[in-house]
């Protein structure tokens, strides 16, 4: 088991607590005042239809910004230097793009709810039940993941040992859960993003004043790991080394393609948030406005990482008393004087909350929807469900807590975050897109893909783990293994669907791309065909940044 | 307040709900909470420590930091003055 060293130990003040304390309480005002009777949950629900489409951008970027995206992506920014800008800017941008321009009309015209119910209604109930639990099963995961990153920054702050950490930390969530609910979930994770930059940004205004600015940071990086370290495609040629471990068709196809698209396109958590907009131009600019903020969140996230690898040059390594993991709360105790550590252990805590949320509330969704009334106790009163739903949050948040200790065991909370969505997302965007776009493709080719294409990842990762396959890094292995996951899926799809009869046109009315009425502007709101509203330039204008944002790390 | 009898043009309902949305306005909870929070970190960066300075690199992070979450705040709630929230069925509803 990893944990931090006790130099790490935060010494809070009052101040800091305060201001802690200030942000639970305007979190539990919200979610109060929201629950207090249904009229105000309707007027909640009202002025957020209202809000403009930067909100649901903001959200829709939160909701990605979790605890374990910003201790991880730190993490990998002092593991693979300026090789992580590869996750945000081929690893991101492009499929969110992807997302609002070609995927969401479908989705918002076809009214899909879940993804799951989408599988139900292009398939059959087998596959839908497939997919379900294959959810279940990656949300309890990912909430594990959640909650070790909790229990670290909880460990930092009290000094607690990691399981203690890990157990309260549940329980806090389950608490912050029934009271709070679904309801205010996009209103915290609005004012979460401002937390967070708040909070990252002064840390990484001091962390560059302390190695000697950014010249500084560049002398000394290079010093220690090579000038390669602060590039971004450097080695990555076949036969070639660098630290990633990857060549360059590997991090295309299966960071940028399979990875990518599978999380951002297919994720419930993310779709969710464009969904709720108040119409389909603001549901497609959703993702696009947040592919801006999202360019240029590795500034306050990565470059924290390589600035924590100068100031504690043995952090990751064999022996040394830091994970990599570690790069945020290291610099936090290094740098910050009471005031703003309060301010940034609350970004950290309010992160982590938003995150573990998500995963659980989605969680006991689809289980006492999909699952449990689908399939085990159909047709029981409204009473039933509610019971259900309470009592699998709770069954969530303990399994949870178990799975949590299965996040501990990695010293990179990342690779282990990218090894369950090579396994869960992947194989589900690959059926996903050839249910969409190939109107074929029948109900049994859907449920034998999907199966064999989660089965195929977990192989291949369990060879790597017994020492009968040899990669050089974890995250080669994601990367090998999610193109393994998307390539199988296909491969057992197509057969199986041409050997199938396929369901007659009218079966298929809203459910294919060709036949959706997908290319459709939907509802038009004053001001919403202004130009710089457009889909096609934000969606491409983010594309040309990101690409242009490469440039530094290529030349 | 909005419900005074002397005033036949507003609708009580009506009004109830537009105030229930500004006040969800998640504008002015995102000002609300900066400007708090910009006055608890720079009256800390007035009354610096030397142990704090010396960890900032003798920099007064929290004065800087405070202002800027201050201004940031300040802007919000003006935002929401000057473009007060559109709740459908409310025409002209600024004030």
């Amino acid at each position: 088991m990893h944990t931090l060293a006790d130099g790490l130990r935060l010494s809070m003040n009052w101040m800091d607590s305060l201001i802690l304390v200030i942000y639970f309480a305007v979190v539990l005002g919200i979610a109060f005042a929201a629950k207090r009777s249904v009229h105000t949950t309707l007027d909640f629900f009202l002025s957020g239809r209202s809000l403009p489409a930067w909100v649901t951008g903001l959200a829709f970027v939160s909701a990605n910004l979790g605890a374990t995206e910003i201790l991880g992506m730190a993490a990998n920014g002092a593991q693979y230097g300026a090789y992580t800008i590869h996750w945000y800017l081929i690893g991101a941008i492009p499929a969110m793009v992807f997302l609002g321009l070609v995927m969401m009309p479908f989705y918002y015209n076809s009214k899909v709810r879940s993804v799951p119910e989408f599988l139900l209604l292009r398939f059959s109930r087998s596959s839908h039940l497939l997919s379900a639990s294959i959810f279940a099963v990656a949300s309890v995961l990912i909430a594990g993941v959640n909650l070790y990153a909790l229990a670290i920054v909880l460990q930092a702050l009290l000094g607690w040992p990691i399981p203690v950490s890990i157990v309260v930390a549940g329980l806090f969530v389950l608490a912050y859960i029934v009271i709070g609910g679904l309801t205010s979930a996009i209103y915290n994770e609005v004012l979460q993003f401002f937390v967070i930059v708040a909070a990252l940004v002064p840390l990484t205004v001091l962390g560059l004043v302390r190695v000697g600015g950014v010249s500084g940071l560049i002398d000394k990086v290079t010093a220690a790991e090579g000038t390669q370290f602060l590039t971004a495609w450097g080695g990555t040629g076949f036969g070639q080394d660098n630290p990633l471990g990857a060549n360059w068709l590997t991090i295309t196809l299966g960071l940028g393609f399979a990875i990518s698209f599978g999380y951002w396109t297919t994720n419930f958590a993310e779709v969710q948030r464009s969904l709720s907009a108040k119409n389909l131009s603001a549901a497609r600019r959703t993702p696009l406005i947040a592919a801006f903020p999202k360019m240029f969140i590795p500034l306050i996230v990565v470059l924290p990482g390589l600035i924590a690898l100068v100031v504690q040059p043995n952090i990751g390594q064999p022996g040394s008393e830091y994970d990599y993991n570690s790069a945020i709360p290291l610099l936090m105790a290094e740098l910050l004087p009471n005031g703003v550590l309060g301010l940034a252990v609350t970004g950290l805590m309010a992160s982590f909350m938003a995150g573990m949320a998500a995963n659980v509330s989605s969680f006991n969704t689809v289980f006492t929807t999909d699952i449990w009334q689908a399939y085990i106790k159909p047709g029981k009163s409204d009473a039933h469900y509610l019971v259900v739903g309470r009592v699998i949050t709770a069954v969530g948040v303990v399994v949870g807590i178990g799975t949590a200790f299965i996040a501990a065991s990695f010293s990179n909370i990342m690779n282990y975050m990218q090894t369950l969505f090579s396994f869960f997302n992947v194989p589900l965007f690959a059926t996903f897109i050839l249910a969409l776009f190939w109107k074929r493709m029948t109900a049994q080719a859907g449920f034998w893909g999907l199966l064999a294409g989660t089965v195929a990842p977990i192989a291949f990762y369990s060879m790597y783990r017994a020492g009968i396959v040899d990669m050089s890094t974890d995250q080669a292995v994601n990367m090998t293994s999610s193109i393994i996951a998307f390539a199988v899926d296909v491969a057992v799809s197509v057969p199986i669907a041409l050997a199938t009869r396929p369901k007659t046109e009218a079966e298929l009315a809203g459910l294919v791309y060709t036949k959706a009425d997908a290319r459709t502007k939907g509802e038009l709101q004053k001001g919403d065909d202004a130009w710089y509203r457009k889909p096609a330039l934000l969606g491409w204008g983010a594309v040309a940044l990101a690409a242009l944002c490469y440039v530094p790390f290529s030349v | 307040m909005s419900e005074h009898p002397d005033s036949p043009q507003e609708q009580p309902e009506a009004v109830a709900r537009s105030g229930a949305g500004k006040l969800f306005d998640v504008r002015t909870v995102i000002g609300g909470l900066f400007v708090v929070y910009g006055v608890l970190v720079g009256v800390a960066g007035l009354f610096p420590t030397e142990e704090g300075l010396a960890k900032a690199q003798g920099i007064n992070i929290n004065l800087w930091t405070g202002l800027a979450m201050l201004v940031l705040g300040g802007l919000f709630l003006l935002w929401v003055r000057l473009r007060p929230l559109e709740t459908p069925g409310i025409p002209g509803s600024g004030d």
